[in-house]
């Protein structure tokens, strides 16, 4: 099956919190966006589901970077997750989807895949 | 196999000491364990008896609880002594019944000699030995305005303390010619009588007391030998102790010439099945008066009952170091000099009060022994070079100078051989200590929670904070206080550095101090600090990522995702038209609800878009954010005091809203926990806290650094009998003292071990003002007091802030899908992971 993608508008830039994440509701479920205006690229978009606690949380954590990887750590057992691939830098094998994100004006776009959602609709 | 039986008699410190050795040793499983003690107390730490008086209690100075030995399956008789031993049918006869053994350790310790002195049996006369004989000193005291020791050796000094603590004017009336005869030389002696009594402790030398009669403005008089006579209130007999071999005379087996149950290296006696330890035991000629060679003695036989071929107790070392009357006294080894061809160096500032002597071999390659008075720096330091033969450096006298006149520093630990005793009391070595680091501790606090060193007489902290930081830094682990990668500083190099360059942003102190951007060590920490220095809001703009997620929602988030409230109920007070607010947000928001340990009420399962709404109906009825989830006061918990409680001698209620509201919103290194008790039943768990206070009938108590959680630690008594205003003007000290120079994530109890000199220095500092900081910490206290603001109020107020609280920015009616609820015991909860 083809698989197609969509960049979905899903917030303001003015939603955003610099050195910090918000979530916001995809078709693929719960995103969480990080915004840190000291690097390049400044935005970063990685599911918000923490795979340790399968609960919704990681927008909550708190972001930074180890060893110049741009990095969120879990706000529940505090495992980091890298914002560029999301690996889980504690635990390798584990690993969270990350999305590709776009300034369009004030607008943030997602790049989302439709393949499934249309199969469902 | 049915089991033997192991009798103990005696529940002193020697005693309990050998029952916590045997009782985890293999043969324990072996053996029906029994203890009698003829006190009614549990075993008791008699070494810090005085303290009695100060306000610490039995369980203060007690060394175990009857939790462990219920634990351990030692069965307690106490208040039940011993009347007779029947050795041909392995009895033991008490006032109860009768009991069969098959090993019997006689740990009964010694009784205070009392000189044949007629008039000695005056009920103003008393012994210095027991709780019993301290409450009997107390009661006389009443009333009384002059005691007199018998004795000037050191347990004498120690109860002139205790009558000075008392209130009493305190004499000391000594047969010798110096004080401390044992452990010094005249010239030590004189320079600690002129430091005694220029604390006000008279000193007699040289007086033979005749007779004590009644006396004609006191109670008593005692005439001396040379015709001159003292008038006193009470007496109180130290002129040393002796034995106590009844039991052991009784049933006929080998006592010494001057009493004592005579031992072998096993520490067994005359009978193969019956055993001696501590000061009943005469070995080789000697009663050792000292509580570490007597732990050395249970630690033998423990080891013998085990069959271990090579446990053998081969003397002990009789070193001393204390502080009398706040007088440093330490004696080490052949400190007279009686070693053939030994010679002496001295130094004496007779301007100070500082007298130091040290006898050296002949060939003056080697220490012999020591005496100190008025400075114990230098103690560890010569103490390690005479127990372990280590040689002499040239200019050998640089060890007992001043350090203005070139003294030595202290002997390196690399130069301490592995056999190096560090910490005698628990006879801990080097070698102990580096297995301790190799098996994972990796700093001071561990190596002290493994080993047990420096949890006795704590005198060689210093040493073992040299020990394990040289063994350290040898095993590659660089000793790093680096908070993380980011800052090369420690919290407390981070907090001097805010604070004097005047930061206010974490941005500001990464570019200028950091690299990087900082993670999830450093931005918290640095949000603690800059709380702490200028009390901003926590969610302003700059803050808002550097706190945890429980900080950024001002709740505490939950396994699931949701967060719990806690609203805060000062002191556990609370109104029932503001209890009925809490039931009524729960309801509507079918929160899951409990009482929490600190007396407050925890509403679970909110979800983030609902916190706002749920606080702005909490914050018009009056409530405030109770700072669960914060690194910062969490509560003070009160017992109902003097308002309605019998027996409260002070309004506990009352300081406990007054502390609670002051220190609310202080942003610490950890979360701060504090109690207030209106009477010494204590009611409040004051002493499992950080800060605690009990009520006395003259003002507080002020117990400092306990916790409760995974390993709990009792609070220790601080000071005593403050005024309100002295309690709270300490307690700012202390916790101002914390928060500035704690690392992340210590609790007081950790940060005060971590000290170098610990509870001694903590005190020296903010009682005694010894850094000249207290004005500053109380003023700094004042300021984070004056500037508090309720955190929920001001992000309720504020639209900005609000934004952050929806749960999806694109999709306000969206609830999070993951979230499942079941119902138990009528109330809603999280349904269980299905793993």
């Amino acid at each position: 099956m083809k698989t197609r993608t969509r960049w979905d508008a899903v917030c303001e830039v003015s939603d955003l919190i610099p050195d910090s994440g918000i979530a916001v509701w995809t078709e693929d479920g719960p995103v969480a966006l990080f915004y840190l205006p000291d690097r390049l690229p400044a935005l970063f978009a990685i599911s918000h589901t923490d795979p340790f606690s399968g609960s919704n949380v990681l927008a909550r954590g708190i972001t930074g970077d180890l060893n110049g990887e741009p990095v969120v750590a879990s706000p529940l057992y505090k495992q980091h997750f890298s914002l560029r691939s999301g690996e889980c830098l504690e635990d390798p094998s584990v690993q969270v989807p990350v999305y590709r994100v776009l300034l369009d004006g004030d607008r943030v776009r997602l790049e989302i895949s439709v393949a499934r959602s249309e199969v469902a609709a | 196999m049915s089991k033997k039986n192991l009798i103990v008699i005696g529940n002193g410190m020697v005693g309990h000491h050998f029952l916590e050795q045997f009782a985890a040793s293999p043969a324990a499983r072996d053996f029906e364990i029994r203890v009698f003690g003829e006190e009614k107390h549990l075993a008791y730490d008699r070494v810090h008896l005085s303290e009695y008086f100060t306000g610490s209690t039995h369980a203060d100075l007690a060394m175990g609880t009857p939790d462990w030995y219920a634990e351990s399956g030692i069965v307690l008789h106490l208040g039940e002594p011993v009347t007779g031993i029947d050795r041909d049918t392995r009895t033991v006869t008490t006032p109860e019944g009768s009991y069969t053994y098959d090993e019997l350790v006689l740990a009964t310790g010694s009784y205070p000699f009392v000189p044949p002195i007629e008039g000695r049996e005056h009920p103003a006369c008393f012994v210095y030995r027991t709780l019993e004989d301290l409450d009997a000193i107390r009661a006389s005291a009443q009333g009384g305005e002059t005691g007199v020791v018998v004795g000037g050796g050191l347990l004498g000094l120690e109860a002139a303390n205790a009558l000075k603590s008392l209130g009493l004017n305190a004499h000391v009336v000594e047969f010798a010619p110096r004080l401390m005869p044992v452990q010094l030389d005249d010239d030590g002696g004189a320079v600690l009588r002129q430091k005694i009594e220029e604390l006000g402790v008279q000193v007699h030398t040289e007086k033979a007391t005749t007779t004590i009669v009644e006396g004609e403005e006191t109670r008593l008089r005692m005439n001396f030998s040379d015709d001159s006579h003292l008038d006193t209130d009470l007496i109180v007999f130290s002129a040393g102790i002796r034995p106590q071999d009844t039991l052991a005379r009784q049933c006929g087996l080998d006592i010494g010439e001057r009493g004592g149950i005579v031992v072998d290296n096993r520490c067994t006696t005359s009978d193969p099945h019956i055993h001696a330890i501590g000061e009943c035991a005469l070995w080789n000629g000697r009663i050792f008066g000292l509580v570490a060679p007597g732990y050395t003695m249970a630690r033998t036989l423990a080891a013998a009952l085990n069959n271990d071929e090579e446990a053998a107790f081969t003397g002990a070392d009789m070193s001393t170091k204390l502080k009398l009357l706040g007088v440093d006294v330490g004696s080490i080894g052949d400190a007279h000099g009686q070693t053939p061809g030994a010679r002496n160096i001295r130094y004496n500032d007779e301007q100070a009060g500082h007298y130091r002597r040290m006898v050296v071999s002949g060939d003056g390659k080697k220490l012999l022994g020591a005496i100190m008075v008025g400075d114990n720096h230098y103690y560890d330091t010569l103490l390690q070079y005479a127990l372990n033969g280590i040689d002499l450096p040239d200019h050998a006298e640089s060890l007992i100078l001043p350090a203005s006149q070139g003294g030595a520093p202290s002997l390196g630990p690399d130069a301490l051989p592995d056999t190096a005793s560090i910490c005698s009391c628990h006879n801990v070595t080097k070698v102990d200590i580096c297995g301790a680091l190799d098996s994972g501790c990796t700093d001071l606090g561990g190596v002290k929670a493994e080993t047990r060193a420096s949890t006795g007489c704590g005198g060689c902290a210093a040493l073992l904070k040299n020990v394990v930081d040289s063994e350290l830094e040898k095993r590659g682990v660089e000793v790093n206080t680096d908070i993380c990668e980011h800052f090369p500083y420690s919290r407390q190099e981070l907090f001097h550095l805010v604070k004097v360059n005047g930061i206010r942003t974490f941005r500001g102190l990464i570019r200028q101090y950091g690299k990087g951007h900082g993670c999830d060590i450093c931005k918290p920490a640095v949000g603690s600090i800059l709380a702490t220095c200028w009390n901003d809001h926590i969610l302003a703009t700059d803050h808002v990522p550097l706190q945890d997620t429980n900080d950024t929602f001002l709740a505490n988030m939950q396994k699931n995702g949701t967060y719990s409230i806690v609203p805060r109920v000062p002191g556990g007070e609370i109104t029932p038209d503001k209890l009925i607010v809490l039931g009524e947000v729960a309801r509507d928001y079918n929160l899951y609800t409990k009482i929490t340990g600190g007396q407050r009420v925890d509403l679970f399962g909110a979800t983030l878009s609902q916190l706002p709404e749920i606080w702005e109906k909490l914050i018009a009825a009056g409530f405030e954010t109770g700072h669960a989830y914060g690194k910062s006061l969490r509560t003070v918990k009160s017992c109902v005091g003097s308002t309605w409680c019998r027996y409260g001698v002070q309004d506990s209620v009352g300081m406990a809203i007054f502390l609670e509201n002051r220190y609310k919103g202080l942003r610490s290194p950890h979360k701060i926990k504090m109690a207030v008790s209106g009477c010494t039943r204590e009611c409040a768990e004051a002493q499992s806290k950080d800060i605690g206070v009990i009520a006395t009938d003259k003002g507080w108590n002020l117990y400092v650094c306990g916790n409760g959680g995974m390993r709990p630690r009792h609070a220790d008594l601080f000071a005593t009998d403050l005024t309100d205003e002295e309690l709270v003007r300490t307690i700012d000290r202390v916790l101002m003292f914390y928060v500035r120079t704690a690392d992340r994530l210590q609790r007081t109890s950790v940060w005060m071990e971590n000290l170098e000199g610990g509870l001694d220095y903590l005190k020296d500092v903010v009682l005694e003002d010894s850094l000249g900081i207290g004005a500053e910490l109380e003023e700094h206290m004042e300021d984070i007091v004056g500037t508090y603001q309720c955190e929920w109020k001001t992000a309720v107020e504020d639209p900005e802030k609000r934004k952050r609280f929806r749960e999806f920015v694109n999709a306000p009616e969206k609830t999070d899908p993951v979230q499942q609820w079941t119902t138990e015991r009528n109330q809603r909860r999280p349904v269980a992971e299905s793993s």
